[in-house]
């Protein structure tokens, strides 16, 4: 039997983003001792890189605002696929999980009174999202780190965990290694919380970090828990395309907003050419009313660059798939043409949008001033996740909760913007709450040996192929190129089909890799085991996408365009059959409460 | 189509093209050879060793890293994340000046001779690039945390101008890459780690001591246990931070004069002695408006 260093704790969080830091923060404050662990130094995940804000009806810039509205409009934007009773405790909480930030040092920006500010942002009915400039996220999660380091919880930084490990039906613990030595520890945990993100690196082009690997997903859907929603990824329409090295950067819906317009290589305004009919009303029908709009006239209705996130990005891929693409993939937004409506237009794109301007500048070497920036779509978030009780976010193995991204349920078919940094600090409490108290009741949990040898085995496998194997970058970059291309933006039942005949190449090919070298701090040992996240979830996406045939939300199907009422009636579910089959079901969402109903109809 | 309209397309149509030349070039798709001088090493044995790779328009340092790796040195460690300049993981020497690999474009750099890549100096080394930078970790947990005063309203919640809110914003920027840490020469070369916390942890103490909310004092610690002292003053870690925080200017002057006024000012000593209490104290009772865009400086 191999040995183990062992760590034992009541609540074992697995991830470090803003989810992660509030759930071992609760947990903490809860009174279980708590292990944290996560893939890279403190204070580096994928919480950093939002930028808008954090939405919360706090009401101060629009006093109308409140959790009502908030959860209508987090409803309408999920397409009615959500978990109402998280739409409900998510609205209702966030003001509260915003200001305690406060109370730990975060420094938003200020109202005139002194107050936290708010700004608009698509689908929010009011201004609502607490900010700072456009880097809250990285407020948040030094915020919630700065305040960690001083509570009773142990961090295990730079770890990977590659297996949940059980008691039975319980959950028991987790097996992991250290990435600087490459030796295994084997967590005892009486309650684990997953706070892992998302899925983002199945794909080639995506604003994700690397650690975006699926981890969570695939630790609970092999550990025996339901996931659901997961045909909904969001495809964010404008990301760099050019140079390579950056594709998939985030280019800010704030361009469009300030007057950026979305041409093809011929010039042509192409976002003119189909405006879905829901939305013909309040979108305007000619350049100049969209151009007032952005000026900030309340009588002119919103340019069509600006309709739903969705909807922007499928045009973008239409106009490329049909030949009318820019040269490296991807369609023109452009901002310099304001110059012809503007005097001081170069100033004013600097002062208006200063990260841009500079991350063009530094990264591409085009002046937004003046020439047109190369953009097109970026998978950037999965609606999707593990799915939990709504209040105490356990999943449906006992002891096993998630928070944040990884979760699912609050977003439903389509998440707004700035629900997300309220997602994982609503939740992120609560699933370190209910971990705490689940632990409190439980005797230690039995830690199988065994169990944790097999997987062990397993794991260094890649070492034992030295000659011959493939190496696993290959293997990441063609599933990734793959999902890109059949499971994308735009889906069709052949070629999911496809995709799935082509995982199951890939997971020969990733069974048979080789890595070189020994086991510290070796990435391609590290990759070679991320791939296996990667190919679950990638499974499970395209399978649950062939499941839904119909289009809504992030999820787009070629072959079925039109939304169907029949499917608004119940989530797909994914889980693993008693023979280690993938087992898709369709799961009826609950009847909603009728105050609910009644809120929904008030602010339809 | 109207003329102006017409004129726009033009421009588009001419603006794709030079997009399509831009990668036609010889500075384009089109790739060519150059070579990386790369630390390679376990713990504090190492070597630099060459390895020549393709590189095309728009790459950066770490992009060439990773096609390193993924072309045959699959085990080159090497750390980062958002490879945006966002999360400060992939802190490295490169041509010997501490840079962010991620927003290090290989246009900036001559390539016709190696391109030397290393690990900072300032850490004690792990594997490759990659340091083991725990003592930065360890020496926040020294400073003591932020402490806000009581709610200012009914509700739970304070109030703060803008103005009071901005000058701690340009500390809270920071995204902990350690470069400034890397490039101090108290921790380069003398390895003073655990007397002197560093300009890194100097901006966090600053942060805390300007945060408009904040009650505690942690001017004797600052002396006493942070070695503020040690630092003279190059300015070295405000040239290299990737954020462009003025983190000797803005953070670490005005806490050396903390220092200063509080225990070699006789006059001040005086001062608080007659009035029986810290002059820091007085003047934050006085500067009760402090939320106030006027009160810029009240803490200092």
């Amino acid at each position: 039997m191999a040995e183990y260093q062992r760590h034992e704790h009541d609540v074992l969080v697995i991830g470090a983003g803003g989810a992660g830091l509030r759930a071992a923060i609760e947990a903490a404050h809860g009174g279980a001792s708590v292990g944290l662990v996560c893939k890279s130094l403190l204070g580096k995940a994928h919480t950093v890189m939002a930028e808008g804000g954090v939405a919360a009806a706090l009401a101060n810039v629009d006093d109308r605002d409140n959790w009502k509205v908030h959860f209508a409009d987090t409803m309408r934007g999920g397409q009615y696929l959500n978990n109402w009773r998280m739409a409900e405790l998510h609205a209702k909480e966030a003001p509260d999980r915003v200001n305690e930030l406060e109370a730990l040092g975060a420094v938003f920006d200020r109202t005139d009174d002194g107050r936290i500010l708010q700004r608009n942002f698509g689908g929010h009915k009011y201004p609502r999202l607490a900010h700072v400039g456009d880097r809250t996220g990285l407020e948040i999660i030094r915020t919630l780190q700065d305040h960690a380091v001083y509570q009773p919880i142990d961090v295990h930084m730079e770890c990977t965990i590659v297996s949940l490990l059980k008691d039975g039906n319980r959950i028991a613990g987790a097996l992991g290694y250290d990435r600087d030595r490459g030796r295994f520890k084997v967590f005892v945990a009486k309650a684990v919380v997953l706070a892992t993100g998302g899925i983002g690196r199945a794909f080639s082009v995506t604003s994700n970090s690397w650690e975006y690997t699926g981890d969570g997903h695939a630790l609970a859907y092999n550990a025996g828990a339901a996931l659901q929603d997961m045909e909904f990824v969001q495809f964010h329409p404008t990301g760099m395309v050019w140079p390579p090295s950056v594709r998939g950067i985030l280019v800010t819906e704030g361009v469009r907003g300030e007057g950026g317009i979305l041409v093809n290589k011929e010039g042509r305004r192409f976002m003119f050419d189909d405006i879905p009919e829901n939305y013909r009303g309040q979108t305007a029908d000619n350049e100049e009313e969209g151009w007032r709009y952005t000026q900030g006239d309340k009588n002119a209705r919103r340019p069509p660059e600006l309709l739903t996130r969705d909807h922007v990005a499928r045009a973008i891929m239409k106009e490329v798939r049909e030949g009318r693409g820019s040269p490296h993939g991807g369609v023109f937004l452009d901002i310099s043409w304001i110059s012809s409506k503007l005097s001081g237009a170069e100033e004013h794109i600097k002062k208006k949008l200063p990260s841009m301007y500079h991350q063009f500048k530094q990264l591409a070497d085009i002046d937004i001033t003046k020439e047109p920036m190369e953009v097109g779509p970026t998978t950037h978030y999965v609606m999707g996740g593990i799915r939990v009780d709504g209040d105490t976010q356990m999943s449906s193995v006992p002891g096993l909760f998630a928070a944040g991204e990884v979760g699912a349920g609050l977003h439903g078919a389509n998440r707004l913007g700035g629900n997300s940094l309220s997602d994982l600090l609503v939740f992120g409490m609560r699933a370190g709450k209910y971990a705490a108290e689940f632990a409190g009741r439980q005797s230690s949990p039995r830690v199988d040996l065994q169990q944790a040898d097999a997987i062990v085995r397993t794991a260094l496998e890649p070492f034992d192929r030295r000659d011959g194997g493939e190496g696993p970058y290959q293997v990441e970059h063609d599933l990734q190129t793959m999902m890109q291309e059949l499971v994308g933006i735009v889906r069709r039942e052949d070629e999911m089909r496809r995709a799935l005949d082509g995982l199951k190449a890939l997971k020969e090919r990733a069974r048979k890799v080789s890595v070189t070298g020994n086991r510290e701090y070796n990435p391609g040992w590290h990759t070679a085991l991320d791939l296996q996240n990667l190919l679950t979830v990638s499974e499970i996406v395209a399978r649950a996408a062939l499941e839904r045939k119909e289009s809504r939300g992030g999820h787009f199907r070629d072959d079925f365009p039109e939304k169907d009422p029949a499917y608004g009636k119940f989530n797909i579910v994914v889980k693993r059959g008693s023979n280690g089959e993938m087992l898709v079901v369709r799961e009826p969402i609950p009847e909603m409460r009728d105050d609910l109903k009644r809120i929904i109809e008030e602010n339809k | 189509m109207s003329a102006a309209e017409n004129s726009f397309a033009r421009n588009i149509v001419e603006s794709g093209q030079r997009a399509a030349a831009r990668s036609n070039t010889s500075a384009g798709t089109e790739t060519h050879a150059a070579t990386f001088r790369i630390w390679r090493g376990a713990g504090p044995t190492g070597q630099l060793q060459d390895y020549s790779t393709s590189v095309s328009e728009g790459m950066v340092v770490l992009d060439a890293i990773h096609q390193i790796q993924a072309e045959g040195a699959t085990d080159l460690a090497v750390r980062w994340n958002c490879k945006a300049g966002k999360c400060g993981s992939c802190s490295a020497e490169i041509n010997g000046m501490p840079r962010l690999m991620c927003m290090t474009r290989l246009s900036e750099l001559d390539l016709q001779k190696p391109v030397t890549v290393e690990p900072m100096r300032a850490f004690p080394a792990v594997k490759d690039l990659v340091t083991d930078v725990a003592s930065n970790f360890r020496a926040k947990k020294r400073i003591r945390k932020f402490t806000p005063r009581a709610p200012d309203a009914p509700d739970g919640t304070w109030r703060m101008g803008q103005a009071d809110a901005d000058r701690v914003q340009e500390f809270r920027k920071c995204i902990e890459c350690f470069l400034c840490q890397d490039v101090c020469h108290v921790l380069r070369d003398h390895q003073l780690h655990e007397q002197f916390v560093g300009p890194r942890l100097l901006v966090h103490a600053a942060q805390l001591e300007m945060h408009p909310l904040d009650i505690l004092d942690r001017t004797d610690e600052l002396k006493e246990n942070h070695g503020i002292g040690y630092c003279n003053i190059t300015k070295c870690c405000t040239k290299v931070c990737p954020e462009h925080i003025t983190i000797t200017d803005n953070a670490i002057i005005p806490l050396k004069e903390r220092v200063v006024d509080k225990h070699f000012d006789p006059l001040g000593k005086l001062v608080r002695l007659v009035r029986g209490k810290s002059a820091r104290g007085g003047r934050r009772e006085a500067g009760g408006g402090k939320r106030g865009a006027g009160s810029g400086g009240a803490k200092l």
